[in-house]
C-alpha cells in the first residue's frame, strides 16, 4: 500500500490547519454561509438532510487496518456508531458537528486520510478495481496508476475549478468491476501486440440525468504519456466545458455536442502541444510508487485444498469467494446487505471486526467495492473457514455477492436533500422478498441498482434492473428499467413504463424475475435473456 | 400554515422556529403567517441557522405537519432507522411521515 511522503502529509496537515481556522470564524460570525460553504465542501462537509454529512476519500477503494479502524473510531466518537460505504468507494458519516470536524481531520490525517476533494467541481476520488493486484485477469496492477493520478490531480491548480465533477476509473483488465465507461474518464490498461504498456482512454461516459457511455477516443496511449494525455483530455473540456448550465456543464455533453473525432482532435492537438511543455511526471516518481504495490509474501507452499463440508460455509465460498492469482489464495468478498439492512452501512464494531480479520488473514489489506462492500483481497485457502466464521459472528457472511439482493442503493431521502424518493426502504422489501438464498441463486447474477432522484448515485442506469424514485405531486413514485450493466457488456437500461408505488415496484421486480425464469436459455442471465427477448414480454407481464 | 424552518450551524440539526428561538422539535414550531419573509432574514442576519426556508404545512392532532414528505423526514429523522428518529419509541411515527 501507498505510504505518503513529506509531502503527502505536510499538505494534509497544512489543510486540516487551514480548515480550522475557517471553521473558528465561520462559528465566530466571523464569515457568511455564503463564504464558508464552498471551503467546507472542499472539505468533503456536506449539509444534508438532517445534519452536517461528512465524504472521507479512499483512494481507489484501497486502505490498511489502521485505516480502518480509525473509520470505526469516527464513527464511534463523531457520528452514531456507524458509516456508509459509498459507489465511490469512499464512506460517509451522516451526523457530524461543525465544530468537531477539525478534530476528525486530524485524526483522519494521523492515518493518512482526509476528505479533499470529496465535493466540488475537481477531480474526485480516483476509482479502480477492487481486485486490484490480486485478481488472475490484469494486464499489471493498476493502482499505482491510479497513485500516479491521485497525485496528479491532488490540489491541481488548473483544474481545482472545473465546469463540474470530474470523474476517473483506472482498470487493468478485460472484466470491468469499475463501471470505468460510465466515468469521465475511464483508463483500462492494456498491453500492444509488442508487449508494451499503455492505456485505452474513453471519456465522457457517465450516468445522472442524461447517462452516456464514454466512447473510446484513443486505444492506446503509452504508459509514459499517461498523465499528459489525461491532461489534454481536462484542458480541452476546462476550456470549452459549459458553464451556463450546470445540467450541461460534464465532459459528456461537450463530447456529444462536439462529437467523438472533432473532441479527440482537439485532445490530440493539446496533447501535442502538453509534451513540449514536459510536463510528465518522472519516471523515477512511478517507480517510487510502484514498489508500495508489490505482491505481500506469499506463502507458496499454500494449498488449494477447501473442505467444504459444512453447507452454509460452501453456500458462502461459491458466492463471496473469487479466484486469485496466487495459488493456495482467495479473494474473500465481504457484502454489506444483509438482508433487511441498509445497503453499505456498517457499525463501528463491524468496521473492527473487518479491519482486524484483514490484519490476521489478508496481509493488512481491504478494498472498498463500488458495489458498497468490501474485500479482503489475499487471503489463504486454508483461513477461508475461520474468517467465515467470524464474519457470521458479525452479521457479515452474508452469501449474495452479485444476487438480487446484492443491490446498490443510494441514501435516497432517508438522508439526501436533492432525493425525491427513499431508496433504502425498496432495497429493504425486495430484499425481503428475495431473502430465500435459493431462490437468489437460481436467478443468478442480478444487478439492482436503485436511485433516489435523477442524479443517480445508486447507478440504476446500469442495473440489470434499475430503479428510480421520482416525486409525483408529494408522492414517492418508482419507475422500474431493464437492460442497464456497469461492466464489459455495458450498456443503459430502458425505462418500462409508467411508474409504481413503493409495493407495486417491489411487485414488479418480482413478475420482471418471472418473466426471466419463464424465457431463460441455458446459462443466461437475467440481463442476457433481456436483450435476446427485448422488453415486450416484460411490458405484458408488468402492465397487462 | 407556513413553516420556518433550517439546520442550527453548528450541529446541521434541522430546527424549526418556535417564535422567539429555534427547537429540533416540530411540536414546538409556530405558524409564522405572513412573518416569515421578515423572520427569515432577521435569523439570516443572526447566523445561528444555515439554509432557512419557509414551507406549507398543516396541523395534525395539534402538531405542525410538514406539507411535503421530504420535510416530514426532516422532522422526524431517517425512516429506516428508527432508533435515530427524533421519536424511537413511537412505532407509529413513521407512518405518519409515508
Amino acid at each position: 500500500m501507498y505510504k505518503y511522503d513529506q509531502y503527502d502529509q505536510s499538505i494534509v496537515d497544512a489543510r486540516v490547519a487551514e480548515f480550522r481556522d475557517q471553521v473558528e470564524r465561520r462559528l465566530a460570525g466571523e464569515i457568511t454561509e455564503d463564504q464558508f460553504k464552498p471551503l467546507r465542501l472542499q472539505n468533503g462537509l456536506y449539509l444534508q438532510l438532517h445534519a452536517y454529512m461528512l465524504r472521507v476519500a479512499i483512494p481507489y477503494g484501497t486502505l490498511n487496518s489502521e485505516q480502518m479502524k480509525m473509520l470505526a473510531h469516527i464513527a464511534r466518537k463523531y457520528d452514531r456508531d456507524y458509516g456508509h460505504f459509498t459507489t465511490r468507494q469512499n464512506i460517509q458519516y451522516n451526523w457530524i458537528q461543525l465544530d468537531q470536524t477539525p478534530d476528525l481531520l486530524a485524526d483522519l490525517a494521523s492515518v493518512e486520510m482526509h476528505a479533499i476533494q470529496t465535493s466540488g467541481n475537481c477531480i474526485r476520488n480516483i476509482s479502480s478495481d477492487q481486485y486490484a493486484g490480486a485478481a488472475a485477469d490484469e494486464v499489471t496492477d493498476p493502482r499505482p496508476w491510479a497513485e500516479l493520478l491521485r497525485q496528479w490531480s491532488t490540489f491541481h491548480p488548473e483544474f481545482a475549478h472545473l465546469p463540474r465533477k470530474f470523474k476517473f476509473a483506472v482498470i487493468a483488465s478485460e472484466e470491468d468491476r469499475a463501471a470505468m465507461r460510465l466515468h469521465d474518464i475511464g483508463i483500462q490498461l492494456v498491453r500492444n501486440d509488442a508487449g508494451e504498456l499503455g492505456a485505452r482512454f474513453f471519456v465522457g461516459g457517465g450516468m445522472g440525468r442524461t447517462p452516456m457511455i464514454g466512447p473510446m477516443v484513443r486505444d492506446f496511449v503509452a504508459a509514459d504519456d499517461l498523465v499528459s494525455y489525461a491532461e489534454a483530455c481536462l484542458r480541452v473540456y476546462n476550456r470549452y466545458g459549459r458553464r451556463d448550465n450546470k445540467y450541461k456543464a460534464r465532459i459528456k455533453i461537450l463530447v456529444h455536442e462536439l462529437g467523438k473525432d472533432e473532441y479527440t482532435r482537439q485532445v490530440e492537438e493539446e496533447f501535442k502541444h502538453i509534451k513540449t511543455l514536459n510536463l510528465d511526471p518522472p519516471k523515477a516518481e512511478l517507480e517510487r510508487i510502484t514498489t508500495f504495490f508489490q505482491d505481500p509474501d506469499y506463502d507458496k507452499s499454500a494449498s488449494d485444498d477447501l473442505d467444504l463440508s459444512d453447507p452454509d460455509f460452501a453456500i458462502w465460498v461459491d458466492q463471496n469467494v473469487k479466484t486469485h492469482k496466487q495459488s493456495g489464495y482467495a479473494i474473500a468478498n465481504i457484502s454489506l446487505k444483509p438482508i433487511g439492512g441498509i445497503p453499505g452501512d456498517a457499525t463501528s464494531a463491524q468496521i473492527d471486526v473487518m479491519a482486524d480479520l484483514a490484519k490476521e488473514y489478508s496481509f493488512d489489506e481491504l478494498r472498498v467495492t463500488h458495489a458498497q462492500n468490501i474485500v479482503l483481497p489475499h487471503v489463504k485457502k486454508s483461513d477461508l473457514y475461520t474468517l467465515w466464521q467470524k464474519l457470521d459472528e458479525a452479521g457479515l457472511a452474508t452469501p449474495n455477492l452479485d444476487l438480487i439482493s446484492d443491490m446498490i442503493a443510494c441514501p435516497g431521502l432517508d438522508y439526501c436533500s436533492l432525493a425525491n424518493a427513499r431508496s433504502i426502504p425498496v432495497a429493504q422489501k425486495i430484499a425481503q422478498r428475495f431473502s430465500d438464498v435459493g431462490k437468489q441463486k437460481e436467478l443468478g447474477e442480478l444487478k439492482l441498482k436503485i436511485s433516489g432522484c435523477i442524479n443517480a448515485c445508486g447507478h440504476h442506469h446500469a442495473g440489470h434492473i434499475g430503479i428510480l424514485g421520482v416525486d409525483r405531486k408529494g408522492v414517492e413514485n418508482y419507475q422500474l428499467s431493464l437492460g442497464g450493466s456497469g461492466a464489459e457488456d455495458v450498456s443503459l437500461a430502458k425505462i418500462t413504463g409508467p411508474g409504481f408505488d413503493e409495493d407495486g415496484i417491489v411487485d414488479a421486480v418480482e413478475k420482471a424475475t418471472n418473466v426471466y425464469l419463464k424465457e431463460r436459455e441455458g446459462d443466461e442471465r437475467f440481463v442476457d435473456t433481456y436483450r435476446r427477448v427485448g422488453m415486450a414480454p416484460f411490458k405484458e407481464a408488468l402492465y397487462d | 400554515m407556513k413553516l420556518l424552518t433550517g439546520n442550527d450551524l453548528k450541529s446541521g440539526l434541522v430546527t424549526w422556529w418556535t417564535g422567539k428561538d429555534w427547537s429540533i422539535n416540530i411540536e414546538d414550531a409556530v405558524d409564522v403567517g405572513e412573518e416569515g419573509e421578515a423572520i427569515l432574514a432577521a435569523e439570516q442576519e443572526a447566523q445561528r441557522v444555515n439554509s432557512a426556508y419557509i414551507i406549507d404545512g398543516d396541523e395534525d392532532a395539534g402538531t405542525p405537519r410538514p406539507g411535503h414528505i421530504k420535510d416530514r423526514v426532516r422532522a422526524l429523522g431517517p425512516t429506516v432507522r428508527p432508533d435515530l428518529t427524533l421519536k424511537p419509541n413511537d412505532a407509529s411515527a413513521i407512518d405518519k411521515v409515508v
